[in-house]
Order: structure tokens, then C-alpha cells, then sequence
């Protein structure tokens, strides 16, 4: 059938880097509408850092009444202490609020970005569910958003305010010597080329330890899922030695990032040290040439300090921006994988459905080189009873997968009420369908929840009266909850007929047109089915009904049976009709009433 | 934090020359100024033109020294995390594939994905920022302290007096902060629950049209972990503003202190100015240490997270017992169960199979059937009664020897995506022609004409193959490993019944020396076995062979009226 990507193997979400400022435009979108608060941020922290800078004029003063000749001025002394106090309280409360309003505006984009992702989600094509481990969007959702979002409570308030003391301390420093700026000519070109340089290397390792962090996790929660099976055969040692292939290529990856990362702080770190030493060089050469004064070189010095500090602590955060961009651009990736493709632009609302479908000389192939389906034509008309049969692999439940659209047709058409199914909004043309699997879903909710799944607005009534048809009802009181209990997923109070049972109760509280069964009762034993056979004759009636199974008992009542082989009808007809040829529906007929005995 | 305490250890060493290397960066860089000041003040007051080069050379060694030092240190911290991290989370994948089944449901397959993934990660990060960290804060306040005390031991006073207050919020800090930062990690399990739910389930929600309702669902989860992070960070954001509003009050004090002092004649101004300066190094050194504080309260959380799945006791222990001679291969004594503890999901299962025998089990949905199965593979231990196998009662058995040769199909089962012979010998040392043996009695030769046969390679969960030839996959897998014992659990519902006749009749003939359990819902499934259980609520209500079973007990009789028309008998 369709080949994946062997989404196991390597890591998904492989794709060609983004220029940095595209990633940084499409992340804007999400800041966009907190620009303001930004803009207040950036005052807030322009706002403390005055306070900052006002502290030691304060005590400045204040030692200035201590010095005094005739001795302590104590009011003085003291209002300046009370004034301290109050500006450290200030000041305090300022960097606390800044740091709120920074949490919630990064919380609130994380928490938009991980919506976004899952929504669209939402809207992927079946087949990217089929190809893609849910370990590796997983890492997306959780690792990868959570980088972007540290980066933007933390580091942005640090860059704004970083900048505010950058300009400050330039401005500062035109002002007192010109001449020495011709030192930062210098190492300023040298800081941001190292920076830039730095980047460039350390961003593709970012980037590979996203995708192998994310190949973990998907490895990881496969694992996970299959830990009954592994145990079972014992295998755990040999998993074990796979996740640890999964996990030295992470732990490997993070190392090289970090490692490599590692160097570019000190490096800025060096230049900022090396431009001091020249600037106290030839701040000393232009004192002893008279150009300049001592007070002036030290407050040079003290500004130089201040302005290469920032710039230090910049390219120190500047591993985390990186491994930002290359989470954000994993995030991006995911988001820009194409939808479903949109509804046809003429598509018509189906108004009032009969439930005639017909198959039109469909062929289909879940990918170019093998063709499943071959030349299927057939009708089912309003009402009628439709069942498949053939061997397994033979192509049923692809076609029950053309139906409801989770692909399309690669040659000829299927047309509901003689519109072409592509021609339907697909939400509306699968409300037209019920649908019952053989692989039973139920999520993590009470066992209410899980029947009344399907529709909005069932009372309780509905769900027992459903319960009570699929016979499962007597079984629900018995849990400890009875209806409010909670199925989960690993749960193994409830067998998996139990399950097929509840999915049938839910798919009896829909009112549907046509009706989908693919197996539906493969886990429920015969008596059981007996007993529900009322009930699913009841959901059956006016419905136009696909049903897959191989107790073919069960569809001999059928209007209409295709017998399917390798992606061909070969025989159609009733039940008796199909029997009278003695060909293959005669013999999958005949074998299950084969005894053992015979065969041997 | 005990177990990664232990994890740390071996590294306790490197850790250490680490720092060494760290603080001797850190004291060489300390040096750029005091060089600073010597040109400045004495060369450049002195006109002495070569002092001045010579200590502008001095000084860009010290730069470089410093820039060595940082580098080594750095790296050497990154290499120490790696290690760490690379050991904890290997070991903790090995404890997971341990647990037993009822420790696993307890503690649900998301909660553990993301101990796996994002606890460990946290642990990695705050080991690594800690040793980043760690050592320049510490020595700055120790050295930044002592130094004062040696200028001023009575305002040093003032400064020692707001340690119990800075002690007090860090301590109340991580006190909040673990709690909340659990929640967060919790927070996370329900979100991949929701987005596992929905991977899996991506076709019944599309055929439902409940995509709406599944977008507000994941919503509320989104919103509820967003909350709990906001709060833990808010809660944390606390902290390092309340330290710095402490130290500059007591800046202040110090001031006001300093004035009585110099009032009272025991000392001059200058002093105090010396000391404001010691308190600014104190006060940064401290601001850092807080922040080393929230990194500690998250990774602890996740680290707690990490160290319960890690102590977890080992449950179902081996005991030793005596193998009594008994001839048959598996025996069920008065076998009772329940997952809950509260009823019993098994009652008094008690039946005998011999080496090489088919027993049959076969009930309605719910009756036990695979419960009987889980306790026969000891996924769970009986409640009442003993399980035995060879003579060797099922507590008394290494995995290996419980586990070897045991072939097993459940109804959820397991394939991979990874290739068709990956997903038959499953980690085992199995040749391409056992496995194509394999293939043929399971009837699984469709594998053959895929265009790369065994190579071919399975989507997710093996979803781009049919349920039947999933099922006939699964069956390969459980036959390659030549199996003493086969466990078949209703593996054969989505198989046609020709190819259901067909893997019978194979099955017998290629694995009649196998004891072999079928559970299933078809009489004809099983009717042939030696032995068929039929189960009803927990409780075997009839045991026998098919002709026997067809007299006495009426449901098995009902049963294959049913399937196999009136001439059953």
C-alpha cells in the first residue's frame, strides 16, 4: 500500500533551512498584537535601570553628610536612607512587574502556538497520521515551543534593556573622547563578525538536536506503546539497546550544540578584555600627550565597561536565540505542511441526502507505482445493503477509505445523489456517514463521554437506551463507576469486544444517512452479536450500508454483496444469486463451516 | 534529587577540576581592572612610556588566559551533562521496560513519554546551567563577604543579619516552586495523552466531524498547562526582585550604620565607600544564586518525576519454589483475579494442558479470556490460587526462562515502523529462513510479493497494511522464534476464513509440538483443541473436548448452533 517515509527510522521534519529573518517574520506574527506591550515592557526596563543608576548618586550624597567637617548631619543622612530604601522598592517592584508582564505575553504566545500547531493538525491529511510518529510532533508541541517561548520571556527583556544601556554608554563616550572610539572601530566589527560567525555554525547543530530530541521522543513513545509486546518475548534488552541508539544521537546532538556553543561567550568575552587593555593603553599614551584628562580616561574605562557588558551578555544568550530559531523553525515547518486540500470553491451544501453512491470506473493507488483499486464500478441505491467480501489485503477497506475521503480517487469518480464526492465540503459529506471500525478509539474520558461522542447534546437517556441495544449496559453498571468511569487507553478492565460494543452504542446515537460497518463485531462473540442483532438491524434500516466482515453470516441478508479480489469486483449479487455460481463467494462461503477435522 | 545526586558522583572529579578551571578564569579576569588601575595611576601619572606597554601586554594575557580557561570549563560542563544525562535516561528506559504491567497502567503510557522526553531534558538543563553557574556565584558571595568582613566586621554585621531574611525567601521559593512545577510537568502528561489520542484516532474524529469539538478539548488542556506554567513562573519571578529589594535595604542600613560609626570616630568615610562596593559584587553574586534556585526547583520536579519510576519497587519478584513432577505443561490451580482488587475479574480458573496439547478458550466478550492470558504470561500475579508451568510454579521463573520460546499474538498488538523482518524477529537472532518458514504458516506470503519483501518497511503502527495482514505479521512474529508455547489471542478475527482454515491447518502441522493457547471466538477456531475452556463472567463453566463440551455444557452447545449451522453434532 502506501509507502511512508519510514518516519521510525529518521528523524521527520527534515527540511531545508529558512533564512533567519523569514523565521523571525513569521514568529512576529505571533508578537504582533502585544507590539504595545512591548513597547511598555522596553520603558519599564528603561524606567528600572534609571532607578538602578540613581541608587548610587543617593549613598553618594548621603556619604556626603557624613564627611561633612562639622560632622554627621544625621536628618540629612537619614533622608537619604529612607529615600534609598524607597528607590530599592521601586525599583524592586518595577523588575518583578516587567517580569510578569513578560511571562504572561510568552505564556500566552506559547499557548497560542501549541493551538495553532494542534489545529492544524487537525486539518493534515490522513495519510501524515499514517507516516508520522506522534513522539516526533510530540517533541514539537512540548520541547520546541517551550524553546521559543523561554527565549522570549527571558531574552527579549534582557536584549531591550541591553540596548537602552548600549546607546547610552555610546552616547556617553562620544562625548568624553571621540578619538578612543576608534578602539571600538575595532573590536566592535571583530565582536559581530565572531557573533555572526558563530551563529552561522552553531545554528544547523541547533537544528539537528531539535530533529533528534524529536526522533527520540518518537522512539520513545513507540516504545512506550509496545512494552506488553516486548516483555512478552522478552525482549527488553535488545529495546533497550535500540532506545540507546536513539538516545547517544540526542544526548549526541545536544552536546554538539552546546559544545560548540560553548566558545562563543568567552570569545566576545576576549575582545571585550582585549579592548579594554587598549583602550587603558592609549588612554594612557593620550593623558601623557596632554590630549586628555585622567578623570576623563577612568569614566571612559567605566562607560567602556558598561558598554561591552551588555554586548558580552548578548552573545551569551545568543546559543539559546539559535536554538530558538531552530525550534521555531520546526514549529514553522509543521505548521506550513498542507492541509487537506480546501473544499471545491462551487462545492454545494448537500441539503437533503438520499445516500445513492455510486462508484465509477475508481481506480486508486496510495501512491504513483501500485494501484490498490482497479475499475470499480457499482451503485448502491437509497436504503440498500451493501457488503464487501474477499480476502484480506484484497482492497475493502481502501474503498471504505475513498468513501468517506480520507483520500481521493486517483481515476473515475464516486458520486453521492450523482455529485461528484470532490465537489462536497468534506465535514459535511462525512456527517453524512456512520462509521463503526474494527479498530475501536476511545479516548481518555468517562465511559459516558465515549458514547455520547458523536453528537452534541445526548442526555443520559440516549446513552443507556444505546448501551441497552448494544447490550453492553449491564457491563457498564458493573464497573465501579458505572457510567462515570473512566475509560483509559491502557485500561484493562474492559476487553476489546466490550470496546467494539461501545463504539456501536455510539455510532447508534447518529443519525446518519448511510452507515459504514468495517468489521464492526470481529471481537464480539456470535451470542453477543445475536443479541445486538435487532439493535443493528434497527441502526441499518433507511440507511444505505457498507459492511466489511467476514462472518459472512452476518451479511447474507445483504441487497447486494461485491466479492472483492486484489483490488477487482469479480462476482456481485445476492446472497443465493452468488451461491448458484459456485465460484468464489460459494467457497469463502463454504470455509467456515469447514470443520478442522476435514481440513487436516 | 537522591538519585541524581548518584548519577553525579562518578563525575564528582571533573566536576571539580571544572570549577577549579572556572574560578581560575574568573580570578584572572578580576585581575583586568586592578591592571587597569596600576596603568593608569601609576605608569601614566609616572610618564613611564614602557610600564605602560608592559602591562597592556600583561593585561592581553590575562585576556587570553581567561578566555582559555572559560572555553575549557565550558565545554567540560557540556561533556559532564552529556554523560549525566545520556546515563539517566538510558537506566530510566530500562526501569520502564521493567515495570510490570499494573505498575504501567498505574502510572499510564503519557505520564511515562514525557518522563522519558521532557523530565529528562529539564534534568539536563539544570545540570548544565548549575555547573555554568554555580561556581562564580558562590565564590563571588563567599569571597565578596569575607573580604568585607576583613574591612568592617560591624557593617559586615548588617549584611549577615538579611541572610536569614534571603534564606527564608529561597527556602519558602523552592518549597513553592517544586510543587508547582510538578503540576506543570502533569500538566504536560494530559496534553501528550490528548495529542496521542488524537494521532491515533485521527480517522474517527474525521468521520465523526469532531474536529471542532477536539480543537476546544486540546484548548482547555493548552489553557490548563499555560495556567500552571504562568503560575510556577510567576511564583518564581518573585523571588529574585524581594533578594535585591533586601540587600539594597541593607545597602541602605549600611549607609545609616556607617554614619553612627563615623559620628562616633571608629571610622572614616572612605570605608564605607570600599564596602557599598563589596555589597554590589554580593548583591549580583546573589541575584545569580536566586536564579540558580528556579532552575533547581524546576529540574527537582522533573527530577522527583524521573526518581519515582527509577525507585519504584520491583514488583513481581522472583520466588524460589520447588518444581514438583507433574506431567503437564501448564497448570491453572484454583486461579483467582482482579485488576482492582475490589471483584474478581477471574474466578478459580483451574485446568491442566500437556506438553504439546491445544487448549481452546472461548466465551463471551468480557468473560476473561484474555485476563486468563495476561496471568499466564505473569503480566499479573494471581490473586488466589498458582499458576504452573513445567511443574515450576510461574513466581519461581526468571523472565528468561518464562518468557524464551514463548510465542505470543495479543489482540492490541505492537508492530513498528520499521521493516516487515524487524517486525517478525523482534530483537531476536532469527534467520531470513526461519522467518520465511514463519511467513508461510501464518499464511503471510502477501509479504513476498511486495516489491522488497522482508525489506519492505511499516508506517506508524504498522498502518499501511491491511488488519488481516497485520494480524498474519503478528502471527510470523510469534512462530519465527520456534516457540514451546503459543499464545494466540483472538488473532485471527480480521482473517477471511480460508486463510483462518489454512494457518489451523499449518499451525498443526508444522507446530504440533507446541503447547498452544487460542483464544477465540470461533467455535471452529478451537474445536479441534485437546482441551476447550468455555468461559462465562470470570468463571470456566464447562471444560472438555468439542464432542464432550457438545453434551454437557448447553452455552458451548448454543455456540455452535450458531457458527456452524444445525449438523454441528
Amino acid at each position: 500500500m502506501n509507502r511512508g517515509r519510514g518516519a521510525g527510522n529518521g528523524p521527520a521534519f527534515a527540511k531545508p533551512k529558512e533564512k533567519t529573518s523569514v523565521v523571525l517574520l513569521k514568529m512576529w506574527r505571533y508578537l504582533a498584537k502585544y507590539r504595545l506591550i512591548i513597547i511598555a515592557a522596553a520603558l519599564l526596563s528603561i524606567l528600572g535601570n534609571a532607578l538602578g543608576l540613581m541608587s548610587p548618586k543617593l549613598s553618594g550624597e548621603a556619604i556626603k553628610a557624613i564627611e561633612l567637617k562639622s560632622g554627621v548631619d544625621f536628618p540629612v543622612v537619614i533622608r537619604y536612607v529612607l529615600l534609598m530604601i524607597a528607590v530599592a522598592a521601586a525599583s524592586s517592584l518595577i523588575s518583578w512587574g516587567l517580569s510578569a508582564i513578560m511571562i504572561r505575553l510568552s505564556r500566552n504566545v506559547v499557548s497560542k502556538m501549541r493551538k495553532d500547531l494542534f489545529d492544524h493538525l487537525t486539518t493534515l491529511p490522513i495519510s501524515f497520521f499514517d507516516t508520522h510518529q506522534t513522539g516526533d510532533v510530540l517533541s514539537i508541541l512540548s520541547y520546541d515551543v517551550d524553546t521559543v517561548g523561554a527565549t522570549l520571556s527571558t531574552d527579549l527583556t534582557q536584549i531591550i534593556s541591553s540596548l537602552v544601556t548600549v546607546v547610552g554608554s555610546f552616547f556617553m563616550m562620544v562625548t568624553l573622547a571621540p578619538e578612543l572610539l576608534l578602539v571600538f572601530a575595532v573590536t566592535i566589527p571583530c565582536s559581530i563578525a565572531i557573533t555572526r560567525w558563530r551563529a552561522r555554525i552553531v545554528r544547523p547543530l541547533f537544528s539537528k538536536r531539535s530533529r533528534m530530541l524529536g526522533a527520540m521522543n518518537g522512539y520513545s513513545e513507540e516504545a512506550v506503546s509496545g512494552l506488553k509486546t516486548i516483555r512478552a518475548y522478552h525482549q527488553e534488552d535488545e529495546f533497550n539497546d535500540r532506545f540507546r541508539t536513539h538516545n547517544d544521537n540526542a544526548v549526541h546532538a545536544t552536546w554538539h550544540a552546546d559544545h560548540t556553543a560553548a566558545v562563543t561567550g568567552p570569545t566576545v568575552n576576549l575582545i571585550n578584555n582585549l579592548s579594554l587593555a587598549a583602550v587603558s593603553v592609549f588612554g594612557a599614551l593620550m593623558y601623557m600627550s596632554g590630549r586628555l584628562l585622567l578623570g576623563d580616561v577612568s569614566s571612559f574605562v567605566l562607560y567602556s565597561r558598561k558598554f561591552s557588558g551588555p554586548i558580552n551578555e548578548f552573545a551569551n544568550i545568543l546559543a539559546e536565540i539559535q536554538s530558538s530559531l531552530a525550534a521555531a523553525e520546526r514549529v514553522l515547518t509543521l505548521l506550513g505542511l498542507s492541509p487537506e486540500p480546501a473544499d471545491d470553491p462551487d462545492a454545494q451544501p448537500i441539503g437533503q441526502c438520499r445516500g445513492r453512491i455510486e462508484f465509477r470506473d475508481v481506480s486508486f493507488g496510495y501512491d504513483e507505482e501500485t494501484t490498490v483499486l482497479h475499475h470499480i464500478s457499482y451503485t448502491a441505491e437509497p436504503g440498500k445493503v451493501m457488503a464487501i467480501v474477499g480476502e484480506t489485503g484484497c482492497g475493502k477497506t481502501t474503498m471504505i477509505n475513498l468513501l468517506m475521503r480520507f483520500y481521493d480517487v486517483t481515476d473515475g469518480a464516486i458520486l453521492l445523489d450523482g455529485v461528484d464526492l470532490r465537489k462536497l465540503p468534506r465535514d459535511e459529506l462525512r456527517r453524512q456517514f456512520t462509521m463503526v471500525l474494527q479498530d475501536t478509539w476511545l479516548f481518555d474520558g468517562t465511559v459516558f463521554e465515549n458514547i455520547a461522542y458523536g453528537r452534541d447534546g445526548v442526555t443520559r437517556e440516549d446513552v443507556e437506551r444505546a448501551a441497552k441495544a448494544a447490550h453492553i449496559h449491564d457491563m457498564i453498571l458493573s464497573l465501579p463507576q458505572g457510567y462515570d468511569t473512566i475509560v483509559t487507553g491502557s485500561g484493562n478492565s474492559i476487553s476489546k469486544g466490550q470496546k467494539q460494543l461501545l463504539t456501536i452504542a455510539r455510532a447508534m446515537l447518529i443519525d446518519s444517512p448511510m452507515l459504514i460497518l468495517d468489521e464492526a463485531t470481529s471481537n464480539v462473540d456470535t451470542q453477543t452479536e445475536r443479541r445486538i442483532q435487532d439493535a443493528m438491524l434497527k441502526l441499518m434500516h433507511g440507511r444505505t450500508c457498507f459492511i466489511i466482515a467476514h462472518r459472512l453470516s452476518t451479511i447474507t441478508g445483504a441487497d447486494c454483496i461485491l466479492v472483492m479480489d486484489k483490488g477487482r469486483i469479480v462476482e456481485s449479487g445476492t446472497h443465493q444469486e452468488l451461491l448458484d455460481k459456485r465460484s468464489m463467494y460459494y467457497e469463502l462461503y463454504h470455509a467456515q463451516f469447514d470443520r478442522p477435522n476435514d481440513a487436516a | 534529587m537522591r538519585t541524581v545526586g548518584h548519577y553525579l558522583k562518578p563525575f564528582i572529579g571533573r566536576i571539580s577540576i571544572q570549577m577549579l578551571i572556572k574560578i581560575s578564569g574568573t580570578v584572572v579576569e578580576l585581575f583586568l581592572p586592578a591592571l587597569l588601575k596600576v596603568i593608569i595611576d601609576t605608569y601614566a601619572a609616572g610618564h613611564d612610556l614602557g610600564g605602560i606597554w608592559r602591562t597592556g601586554a600583561v593585561m592581553v594575557l590575562c585576556a587570553f588566559l581567561a578566555w582559555l580557561g572559560n572555553c575549557a570549563a565550558n565545554r567540560m560542563s557540556t561533556n559532564i551533562s552529556r554523560e549525566v544525562t545520556r546515563r539517566l535516561r538510558t537506566d530510566l528506559f530500562r526501569r520502564i521496560s521493567q515495570l510490570s504491567a499494573a505498575q504501567q497502567d498505574r502510572l499510564t503510557d503519557a505520564s511515562l513519554v514525557s518522563r522519558l522526553t521532557t523530565d529528562t531534558y529539564n534534568v539536563h538543563n539544570m545540570i548544565d546551567r548549575m555547573q555554568r553557574l554555580g561556581v562564580r556565584a558562590p565564590m563571588l558571595l563567599v569571597g565578596g563577604i569575607i573580604v568585607s568582613a576583613l574591612t568592617e566586621p560591624v557593617l559586615t554585621l548588617v549584611l549577615v543579619a538579611t541572610l536569614p531574611l534571603l534564606a527564608v525567601t529561597v527556602w519558602w521559593s523552592s518549597r513553592k516552586g517544586v510543587p508547582l512545577f510538578t503540576l506543570v510537568q502533569e500538566g504536560q502528561d494530559h496534553l501528550v495523552r490528548k495529542v496521542q489520542e488524537n494521532m491515533s484516532g485521527a480517522r474517527v474524529i474525521r468521520a465523526l466531524s469532531r474536529t471542532k469539538w477536539e480543537q476546544d478539548a486540546f484548548g482547555e488542556v493548552n489553557a490548563d498547562l499555560a495556567a500552571r506554567q504562568r503560575k510556577a513562573d510567576l511564583t518564581m519571578a518573585v523571588v529574585s526582585p524581594i533578594t535585591s529589594f533586601i540587600l539594597n535595604a541593607a545597602l541602605a542600613m549600611v549607609v545609616l550604620v556607617g554614619a553612627w560609626r563615623v559620628s562616633a570616630g571608629m571610622i572614616g568615610p572612605g570605608t564605607i565607600i570600599s564596602f557599598l562596593s563589596f555589597v554590589t559584587i554580593i548583591l549580583n553574586a546573589l541575584l545569580m544564586v536566586t536564579r540558580i534556585f528556579v532552575m533547581y526547583s524546576k529540574g527537582s520536579a522533573s527530577a522527583k518525576r524521573l526518581e519515582e519510576v527509577l525507585l519504584m519497587p520491583a514488583d513481581l519478584m522472583i520466588e524460589e519454589a520447588d518444581a514438583a513432577q507433574e506431567e503437564e505443561h501448564i497448570v491453572f490451580d484454583h486461579v483467582s483475579f482482579s485488576y482492582n482488587k475490589n471483584y474478581d475479574n477471574v474466578t478459580d480458573l483451574d485446568f491442566r494442558v500437556r506438553r504439546g496439547q491445544t487448549l481452546g478458550v472461548i466465551g463471551p466478550t468480557g468473560s476473561g479470556k484474555s485476563t486468563l492470558l495476561s496471568l499466564l504470561m505473569r503480566q499479573y500475579d494471581a490473586d488466589r490460587g498458582e499458576i504452573r508451568i513445567g511443574g515450576r510454579p510461574i513466581r519461581s521463573l526468571t523472565p528468561e526462562e518464562l518468557h524464551d520460546r514463548l510465542g505470543v499474538v495479543f489482540q492490541y498488538d505492537f508492530l513498528m515502523a520499521d521493516t516487515i523482518r524487524e517486525n517478525i524477529r523482534f530483537g531476536r537472532e532469527i534467520s531470513d529462513d526461519a522467518i520465511c518458514s514463519a511467513i508461510e504458516t501464518a499464511q503471510a506470503s502477501f509479504i513476498h510479493l511486495k516489491e522488497d519483501g522482508l525489506d519492505h518497511e511499516l508506517n506508524v503502527r504498522g498502518r499501511n497494511l491491511s488488519g488481516g495482514q497485520q494480524q498474519r505479521v503478528l502471527i510470523s512474529r510469534a512462530l519465527a522464534g520456534d516457540p514451546r508455547i503459543l499464545l494466540l489471542d483472538d488473532c485471527s478475527s480480521a482473517l477471511d476464513f480460508r486463510t483462518d482454515r489454512e494457518l489451523r491447518h499449518a499451525l498443526r502441522q508444522r507446530h504440533g509440538q507446541a503447547t498452544t493457547v487460542i483464544v477465540a471466538q470461533r467455535v471452529s477456531a478451537v474445536m479441534a483443541a485437546d482441551l476447550i475452556l468455555v468461559m462465562d463472567r470470570g468463571r470456566i463453566i464447562g471444560q472438555g473436548t468439542h464432542e464432550t463440551l457438545l453434551e454437557s455444557c448447553p452455552m458451548y452447545r448454543e455456540l455452535c448452533t450458531l457458527q456452524l449451522g444445525g449438523d454441528a453434532a
